[in-house]
């Protein structure tokens, strides 16, 4: 009994810790892209402008919940939430800290890699079912870009199960309590980095939504609640992106002196300014040259990577 | 890449620096005294209205936004029956200024005048008139014009030469 109700905690726990964190993230990179451009961003509401969040989020409730004449009704009102669905169900992986997490599945990240294809749907259904020609064309690049970075994705990602010898998250976090893997897979690092970049179509890779080309890609034609789960799903995508990153490369929750959940959203904190600083940076390529750079640079640097690393794991191994 | 890692590196570097915002409201900008802001009209050291209804500044407004009717006292002087600034067409460009002989309008560093409603944004005669003399203390325009008024005739103000006789000048 006491089991079931601490995985009940565990489940419950962890979405609403999540979700209020990709609340709390649209209001910090708000400030935080304000701090680099030598702005202050929203400080007027509430100290330090902090019930911002309460006040975008009466706005958007308050919203007229609009969906066009022409559009494919079902698919539109089902699509933002396939990207809600999906970035949830994929941090039910995530170890956070000894006995946090809601799963320990054997095919981790895998599960991991499943979702986050499936993630893609709700932008390109989102843009099919608007029935307009920057939704369309966000959509589009959606999936082209998906093409190009899951792949090399999934191939980054090898090195670190070779290593660990397992897909289970809890078991390459359990694999990094002596040496953390961004050091032997930095290559690897490097790439779900990027990829991770892609992923959650945050800039510079936010070719679908785009907004200096196209109004705001497959998401223009949405508003109020729907608008705000394609949003809020963007920033679980950093959150989750972020986490993994630590789980996979940064050692989760392993650190000395501090407790473990400590160290993990310390990291996970890190890795989502890191996000916002790299939005604040760099310039979007065209999407040509993201399919160029995923298909000729970080493929073929994913495949040698994971042949380097299983054959100096095999050489140890004798 | 390492141009994208430097840009990185630029952006953080401004973590630290001071930032540009002057947080308005509870901080006001600094004006400069010719800041060009809300009209008013000023009275002469005497405390009489300076403005003489002659309308140039009416001429002189771009987006036509100043009406007034000039009428006379008893002692023929020209005062304006009624002077309507619409502030919602004004663009604060400062011509009527320029163009007034009297420096009877002028412009004042105050922004602040928002209203909620448009009509509010028309100020009339007793809304501009205000009680002091503006950016210049001492000048009166009867003073040194040469024009008849009552008590005054041509050339008995200070400062004022006596007319001349523009016959006398003939070669």
């Amino acid at each position: 009994m006491s089991s079931v109700l601490l995985s009940l905690l565990n489940v419950f726990g962890i979405l609403i810790a999540v979700i209020a964190l990709a609340a709390g993230l649209t209001f910090a990179e708000r400030r935080l892209l304000a701090l680099w451009q030598d702005r202050y961003g929203p400080n007027r509401v509430g100290p330090f402008g902090l019930l911002q969040v309460v006040a975008d989020m009466i706005k958007l409730l308050t919203k007229e919940d609009w969906v066009p004449p022409l559009a494919d009704r079902p698919v539109f009102v089902v699509a933002p939430t396939v990207l809600i669905v999906t970035i949830l169900l994929s941090f039910a992986i995530v170890p956070v800290a000894p006995g946090i997490g809601v799963a320990d599945l054997n095919v981790g990240l895998l599960f991991f890699l499943a979702m986050s294809s499936m993630g893609v749907y709700s932008l390109v259904l989102g843009g099919w079912s608007s029935n307009s020609k920057y939704s369309l064309l966000g959509g589009l690049r959606a999936a082209a870009q998906m093409f190009s970075y899951e792949v090399f994705m999934g191939l980054s990602l090898l090195g670190v199960v070779l290593l660990a010898g397992s897909f289970s998250l809890l078991d390459i976090v359990v694999a990094q309590t002596g040496l953390w893997y961004c050091v032997p897979q930095v290559i690897g690092l490097a790439i779900f980095v990027i990829a991770g970049l892609a992923e959650t179509h945050r800039l510079p890779f936010d070719l679908p939504e785009a907004d200096g080309e196209l109004v705001a890609g497959y998401h223009s034609e949405y508003s109020g609640m729907k608008f705000a789960m394609f949003y809020v799903g963007e920033y679980l995508g950093i959150i989750l992106i972020s986490a993994l990153i630590v789980t996979f490369f940064f050692g989760g929750w392993n650190g000395p002196f501090l407790p473990p959940i400590v160290w993990f959203l310390l990291k996970t904190f890190l890795f989502i300014g890191g996000f916002i600083l790299v939005r604040a940076s760099l310039p979007r390529p065209r999407y040509d040259q993201l399919m160029a750079l995923g298909w000729k640079v970080l493929f073929p640097l994913a495949l040698l990577n994971l042949i380097a690393t299983g054959g100096i794991t095999l050489a140890l191994a004798r | 890449m390492l141009s994208a890692l430097g840009s990185v590196w630029e952006v953080l570097k401004h973590t630290f620096r001071r930032r540009v915002t002057v947080q308005y409201p509870d901080e006001k900008p600094y004006l400069p005294p010719r800041f060009r802001g809300r009209i008013i009209l000023s009275r002469d050291p005497d405390g009489a209205e300076r403005c003489v209804a002659c309308y140039l500044c009416a001429v002189a407004c771009p987006v036509d936004c100043i009406a007034l009717q000039a009428t006379e006292d008893e002692h023929g002087r020209r005062y304006p029956e009624f002077f309507r600034i619409n502030f919602s067409r004004c663009i604060l460009c400062g011509w009527c200024e320029e163009a007034c002989p009297t420096y009877a309008i002028q412009l004042t560093p105050d922004f602040e005048f928002g209203e909620y409603e448009r009509q509010n944004l028309v100020y009339e005669k007793e809304d501009l008139l205000i009680s002091g003399t503006g950016k210049y203390p001492d000048y009166n325009f009867y003073r040194v014009a040469g024009l008849a008024v009552g008590g005054k005739d041509k050339g008995e103000a200070e400062n004022e030469e006596p007319p001349v006789d523009v016959r006398s000048l003939m070669p």
